[in-house]
């Protein structure tokens, strides 16, 4: 059945009609091919949109809020107004034990400090941190471990750069795990380096020392600076944030209706608007690109017609040679798919050029606006079939008027 | 090879309808050569269109070689015209954008014959109407008589029972006109039917019979003294 798609002498054909309307089905196939290099490159970039949000948010439980504490702003059980609320180790096991769906609570310091390696230093800062972090956070290591139980226990004066830190102050390539740095004067071993995160939810980070370690230099005793949570799978981080934060607000003898005392971030919240944003923009970009897709393939369509229209006469000549409507109908259906293809294979290239520009143009370095924008090998196939199911259909009609005119009319007209 | 028994056709325009054919009766044995004559309007061409299957009666018989047609799907017309008739149009009506060669190659590709061989048959025709050299051209760098003699060479191919010419030398001038009924006379010597449309006097006369049409019906079928056409030229 498919045989004459294999057939040399079909291809002349639709070689032949295609020499003989050279510029006006090159303008046709402008159509479609316009309207898949919009699909194309629109899909791409939301696409790479998506994938700077991906890589924003990547290293990060998506389920997770932060709770720092501030002034407070009512007065409360005695308690004047603008009073600074101090969170506490207590409070973050409080939350822990008691509110429901949760999976961490992170207690977390910080502050800033300076590191010294010979004759290079900087000014970072500095958090305590717990080993649970990396679970919450996952920190991408480069070279050695993040913190560890042990380190807690024996309140280890080790330390996880970041790469800029490493970058600051060791030389290129030099080997850091094992090294010795100061920081505010104190030896600490280096144990690890980590990658940046672009994630901005909550301070950046650059060396993390053990919770323990932080408490002894600083002298923080019981106090935290902030504390992550994140909420089991299942459960609503809205709620455990409510939950969390009125718990919070009672321990600390603060008005419940107190604002500003206990402040936090949801990450939920942020990345869900971003998400439904992106879902949106994405079902846009189906839309409009299909959209002009069918203005395209109609456009084929209408040309076609016009062709068929002027070619009667040779369609009369060919059916009067022993064409049967069958092989004439097949031929121009032929026709109209391998415009549509053709036309849809360069808009296909021509929207990976743009995908790479777009690259380069923005997909460039950490900050990166659009990530890898491309699109799969599923949506090119889609697309591709598309084109054909709509180059078939549309080749259908001229098909059909061509063969609707008896042999004897198409001679007639002269 | 041919008959026709009471063949009726008319069309219909607007409420009313044009009686074309009003029973028409013809009989061609094998290796005639017909001229079918009238003035405009005489049903002339409407006859040869249904005798080529490309219209069809409204009532009567048409027998082409033991073969009643009658009721025939578009597909099976297609058949019969590609395995029974070649045509030969006033216009020659080649197709402009291929070259000589593939022009006359059509036929046979519609038969489904294999590339190389449906180009060699081609050739082998394109030489005998002595057009081998211009097999390459297009059809509108040849000349009129080029020109008709390729659509000659196009309606032999498929080796056809019936070839049927619809004012053949219509478009011609006369010493072309003459060369190209010297070329179907010679057919015509080799065992080839032919029947032909023209209102040309001169042009009938060289066919052996002629059959004459007035206002839808046969006037006069006749056979005649062949005139030679090589004379002229």
């Amino acid at each position: 059945m498919f045989k004459f798609l294999f057939d040399r002498d079909t291809w002349q054909e639709v070689f032949d009609s295609f020499n003989k309307n050279k510029l006006r089905s090159i303008l046709t196939m402008v159509g479609v091919w316009w309207g898949i290099l919009l699909l194309i490159g629109l899909l791409g970039s939301a696409r790479g949109l998506e994938n700077s949000f991906n890589r924003l948010f990547g290293d990060f439980a998506t389920n997770s809020v932060f709770i720092w504490s501030q002034n407070t702003s009512k007065p409360f059980k005695g308690f004047q107004e603008g009073r600074r609320v101090r969170l506490s180790l207590t409070d973050a096991q409080k939350v822990e034990e008691n509110v429901n769906g949760i999976e961490f609570v992170v207690p977390r310091n910080q502050n800033q400090a300076t590191v010294v390696r010979n004759f290079l230093s900087g000014t970072f800062s500095l958090g305590g941190d717990y080993p649970l972090l990396d679970k919450v956070e996952k920190k991408k290591l480069i070279h050695g471990r993040f913190i560890n139980q042990s380190d807690i226990s024996d309140r280890k004066k080790v330390v996880v750069l970041s790469e800029d830190v490493y970058k600051q102050i060791f030389e290129k390539d030099e080997k850091a795990i094992g090294q010795y740095i100061q920081i505010n004067n104190i030896n600490f071993k280096v144990i690890g380096v980590f990658e940046v995160s672009n994630i901005s939810m909550g301070p950046r980070i650059d060396m993390h020392i053990p919770f323990t370690t932080f408490q002894q230099i600083y002298n923080t005793g019981d106090q935290i600076g902030w504390m992550t949570i994140t909420g089991k799978p299942g459960y609503d981080i809205v709620q455990i944030e409510k939950d969390a934060k009125l718990l919070l607000k009672n321990l600390n003898d603060v008005n419940p209706n107190d604002n500003t005392a206990l402040r936090s971030a949801n990450a939920a919240k942020e990345i869900g608007r971003v998400t439904g944003f992106l879902t949106g923009m994405q079902f846009l970009t189906w839309f409009v690109g299909v959209a002009t897709l069918i203005a395209g393939v109609f456009a084929i369509g209408n040309i076609l017609l016009i062709t068929v229209r002027e070619r009667t006469k040779e369609i009369g000549v060919r059916r009067a040679l022993g064409a049967t409507p069958f092989e004439i109908k097949r031929q121009i259906v032929v026709e109209a798919v391998f415009l549509t293809l053709i036309a849809g294979l360069f808009g296909i290239i021509s929207g990976g050029w743009i995908l790479i520009g777009l690259d380069a143009a923005f997909g460039q370095g950490d900050d990166a606006v659009i990530v890898n924008a491309s699109v799969s090998i599923a949506v090119v196939f889609i697309a591709l079939l598309l084109l054909v199911i709509l180059g078939t259909l549309i080749g259908l009609i001229p098909a059909f008027k061509a063969t609707s005119i008896k042999p004897i009319e198409a001679l007639r007209e002269e | 090879m041919l008959q026709i028994k009471n063949l009726n056709k008319s069309y219909p325009i607007g409420d009313t309808s044009l009686h074309v054919l009003k029973g028409i009766n013809l009989s061609v044995e094998n290796g005639e050569m017909v001229a079918i004559m009238g003035s405009s309007g005489s049903g002339k061409s409407t006859l040869l269109n249904i005798i080529g299957m490309l219209d069809e009666a409204d009532s009567g018989e048409y027998i082409l070689d033991n073969l009643p047609i009658k009721n025939l799907t578009e597909k099976k017309a297609a058949v019969y015209r590609n395995k029974f008739l070649g045509f030969i149009f006033q216009s020659f009506n080649l197709i402009n954008y291929k070259n000589a060669l593939e022009n006359v190659a059509l036929p046979l590709y519609y038969q489904g014959m294999k590339r190389k061989e449906r180009q060699e048959l081609a050739m082998f025709h394109l030489e005998k109407v002595g057009l081998a050299n211009w097999a390459h051209h297009l059809p509108k760098e040849l000349s009129g008589g080029q020109k008709q003699r390729v659509a000659i060479a196009r309606a032999l191919a498929a080796n056809p029972k019936l070839l049927l010419a619809d004012e053949p030398t219509g478009a011609l001038d006369t010493t072309t006109s003459h060369e190209i009924m010297a070329f179907i006379q010679q057919l015509n010597d080799e065992g080839k039917t032919i029947l032909m449309v023209t209102h040309e006097e001169d042009i009938a006369n060289m066919c052996k019979r002629i059959v004459r049409l007035r206002d839808g019906i046969i006037i006069e079928d006749k056979k005649v003294n062949q005139v030679r056409a090589e004379q002229y030229v």
